[in-house]
């Protein structure tokens, strides 16, 4: 079978379960009217309104529906549908001379004239077109197979929910169109994913509709991710003014026939296009400026935080500027605004994420911090890299969220830290899997995550384009991340146990269905490194490195190794390595001193440093500040400028020529009345004081008019006879 | 004692539309204005047959049987205008019914 002919079907398998789902599910999962009803007011333990015994209580108003298992079917079964094509298709890539395959089903939107900025005439088409090759196909794996584990997961952990359809019907929706944004031929078709994948977030997100929270944080979501989206079609909008198409392929190729020189000084209108498409980045990735979303998109059920605000979604900026990597290469200055905003997003999450108590959002600060990481390496120019740890991340990031899920799903739906510890043994597979995330995303060697970001580091110091500067910052965010996540780790699993007693009894250890996704992405979380090792492990042969041969058409030769490999020594790679595993140790053993041997420390360095806590508990008062500048500065101030100009300039605008009208209109009533209507009226008062004399002739009576005929005949009759 | 002749007849025919005319005009009963319009076309009747006779010509009687024809439709739809009148206003009275004005 030739898959790479039939890669349109790959995200065709997700939407027919969507829209089978959205259409018929309630027939497989009939909903008690109740609960929905009474929703708003009950909503008490349950602070993700999951599962656990809050639930538990009310499993018999819930009748198990007979056909439910369809949709246990039907959903992931789409999904592995698409993941087995999906490496039957890279499979057969694979074997291709340059690893691209093209193919274009139709023209979505055909042949509108316009006229370019050079004056030159073109023609503005889009395709429907998908386009595998190395860079697509990476994203189509990481996508359908985690998605896949991830839609495993959710059997288990939404099996007493309500509306368990519709979660599967979202999360198939979502699927497709984070397939839809990943194969796309171009931008125009791109962007129909990068919303659709928007709009399943702020589905997902807002899934629990009654908790006003949950609402609140989908509004969010979708307000902030509008902002970045305006960046980006205006960035595409420019780039086809500018270049005259949005498919990848011809873009690359003129960005690459020298047809436009690097900016290397100065702002050009290359530049203009890379920033205002890293500005749309910024909203989908979650980077300063608009991260703010994604700690409130916590809000959504875990396997969605899992699957879209740690694995996918947010990685469909880095993707997004990784695809773009041509114009980022032309354009130095904005890449350097690309490492910056990177590493200054990793630390600050990083900052915050020490002091969270809640589990989840710990996480999702976590990954906007990783996602700072991946601009960072894009920033450099190190392209290849920065899907590398997507990649990577992806793994260990997904599998610490479905950890967590599963811890909240034990306890009954507690998220906040400090009711927990001690779990170690009471849910033993979370335990280990969630360890091996743990020590994975904290950079210990041998883990997926050391590899993916000790790789980061060294591009950044060693890359022309990157700095000692970065590079300290990316180490200072390596050591605060291993910290916070062993802080998690022991406030969670070690120590004393702080459960409150009746949670304690119900404390179980998840069913198979979650446990088996967890236990496989551990074990990605512990391989996916090693597709990428070190150059300096020259115990590995250049062949072994997979990930960046495979990757190496994708990005110029330039972009893929921004090192020149005799510029700096081996030696110093060694150095830095062992610097970055120091601080990962140093990280985690301060965590562990901290939380689990002297648990009085972090309470004293709270009093001590109270302002210093308020601000980092406080996420930097980010929200805050935006609610005065945004929320209430530009929006409620300026709306009440607005509302003053509209009440005095326009509405007296209109007020004033209302005033006008109506009196010329009175002047105009007063013509008509005594000028026009005077003159007909007149007319026919005068013509009916003419007629009145014939009038009193006409009396109606037969016999007068009889009476007149025989006068009028006697008159002619008497003329005649008396001529 | 003259035979009579053509004159009398003629007188007489004058006289009855006299009397036929000033009924028409005079009297406010319909029955009596439709008997009157009778006077009025017998008078012709006479002064068609009288003249016929006088100058030895058919075509007098013949025209006299038409008028006679004529008066008998007319008195049936005259007649039949009447009672639906009758029926609507109640009244036979002919300057009681004086809607053909302005």
């Amino acid at each position: 079978m030739n898959f790479l002919d039939q890669i349109w079907l790959i995200p065709l398998f997700p939407l027919l379960g969507a829209l089978l789902m959205l259409l018929f599910g309630k027939m497989l999962d009939p909903q008690p009217v109740s609960e929905v009803a009474i929703a708003p007011g009950v909503e008490p333990v349950s602070e993700h309104g999951g599962t656990g015994f809050s639930r538990s209580e009310s499993h018999h108003h819930h009748p198990h529906s007979p056909l439910k298992f369809l949709i246990n079917l039907i959903c992931p079964g789409m999904v592995l549908l698409s993941f087995i094509f999906s490496v039957g298709a890279v499979w057969q890539l694979s074997g291709l001379p340059h690893r691209v395959h093209q193919i274009i089903q139709f023209t979505w939107i055909a042949g509108l004239p316009f006229h370019m900025a050079n004056g030159q005439l073109a023609t503005f088409t889009v395709d429907w077109g998908f386009l595998l090759d190395p860079l697509s196909s990476v994203m189509i794996l990481v996508v359908t197979g985690i998605g896949f584990l991830i839609h495993v997961y959710s059997i288990g952990y939404m099996a007493h929910d309500n509306g368990y359809y519709r979660f599967f019907g979202y999360m198939n929706l979502f699927v497709f169109f984070m397939l839809m944004l990943v194969l796309a031929n171009n931008y125009g078709l791109l962007f129909v994913g990068w919303e659709g994948v928007g709009l399943c977030s702020y589905l997902l997100i807002g899934f629990y509709f009654h908790k006003k929270s949950a609402c609140d944080a989908g509004k969010k979501a979708f307000v902030v991710n509008r902002v970045g989206d305006a960046g980006f079609v205006l960035g595409m909008l420019l780039m086809l003014s500018v270049l005259g198409t949005l498919r990848f392929t011809d873009v690359n190729a003129i960005l690459r026939s020298g047809r436009f020189p690097a900016e290397t000084a100065g702002f050009g209108v290359l530049s203009a296009i890379a920033l205002l498409m890293f500005f749309g980045a910024t909203g989908k990735s979650a980077q300063i400026p608009l991260y703010v979303w994604l700690p409130d998109a916590m809000e959504g059920p875990t396997p969605v935080s899992a699957l879209i605000h740690a694995a996918t979604m947010v990685t469909a900026g880095v993707y997004m500027v990784a695809r773009s990597s041509a114009l980022f290469t032309l354009t130095p200055s904005t890449s350097t605004v690309v490492a910056s905003i990177g590493a200054f997003t990793a630390i600050l999450a990083a900052t915050i994420a020490l002091v969270q108590n809640d589990i989840k959002r710990v996480l999702a600060y976590s990954t906007v911090s990783q996602l700072g990481y991946m601009f960072l390496a894009l920033g450099v120019g190190a392209y290849w890299v920065a899907i590398f740890h997507l990649f990577t991340h992806a793994f260990f990031k997904a599998l610490l969220f479905l950890g967590s899920g599963s811890v909240i799903h034990a306890m009954g739906g507690e998220q906040d830290m400090r009711r927990m510890g001690g779990l170690k043994n009471k849910i033993p597979i979370t335990h280990w899997t969630m360890l091996v995330a743990s020590i994975a995303i904290a950079g210990i060697p041998g883990l997926a995550g050391f590899f993916s970001k000790d790789e980061i580091l060294w591009q950044t110091y060693s890359s022309p384009q990157g700095s000692t500067l970065l590079w300290f910052i990316g180490l200072a965010t390596a050591g605060l991340t291993a910290f916070y996540m062993w802080r998690l780790m022991s406030m969670t699993f070690y120590g004393q146990s702080r459960v409150a007693p009746e949670v304690e009894r119900h404390i179980h250890e998840s069913p198979a269905s979650m446990t088996v996704p967890l236990t496989a992405l551990a074990i990605g979380s512990v391989l996916a490194g090693w597709l990428g090792t070190p150059r300096a492990w020259t115990i590995f042969s250049d062949a072994w490195r997979g990930f960046p041969n495979w990757l190496a058409p994708v990005f110029s030769s330039a972009a893929v190794e921004a090192v020149k490999e005799g510029e700096h020594a081996a030696s110093t790679e060694w150095i830095l390595m062992g610097l970055s595993v120091a601080i990962a140790i140093i990280g985690i053993s301060l965590a562990h001193y901290f939380y689990c041997v002297r648990t009085e420390i972090p309470d004293r360095l709270h009093a001590r440093l109270k302002p210093l806590h308020m601000l980092l508990y406080n996420k930097w008062y980010v929200d805050e500040l935006y609610d005065f500048l945004f929320v209430n500065g530009l929006g409620k101030g300026g709306g009440r400028v607005l509302g003053e100009f509209d009440r005095t300039i326009v509405d007296g605008g209109v007020n004033g020529a209302g005033w006008l009208t109506r009196a010329a209109s009175r002047i105009s009533m007063w013509w008509d009345t005594w000028i026009i209507d005077g003159a007909v009226r007149f007319g026919s008062f005068s013509v009916k004081m003419l007629s009145y004399p014939v009038c009193i002739l006409q009396t109606g009576r037969v016999q007068a008019y009889a009476f007149f005929i025989v006068v009028g005949a006697l008159a002619f009759l008497g003329y005649y006879i008396a001529r | 004692m003259h035979p009579i002749g053509t004159v009398h007849y003629l007188a007489l025919s004058a006289a009855l539309l006299l009397i036929g005319t000033v009924g028409v005009l005079t009297r406010r009963n319909i029955v009596i204005i439709l008997m009157s319009i009778e006077l009025i076309l017998n008078a012709v009747n006479l002064n068609l047959i009288a003249f016929g006779h006088a100058l030895h010509n058919i075509d007098g009687q013949i025209f006299a049987i038409f008028v006679i024809t004529d008066a008998v439709a007319e008195a049936a739809v005259g007649l039949g205008i009447l009672i639906a009148l009758f029926r609507n206003k109640e009244t036979v009275l002919a300057d009681e019914i004086d809607l053909l004005k302005w």
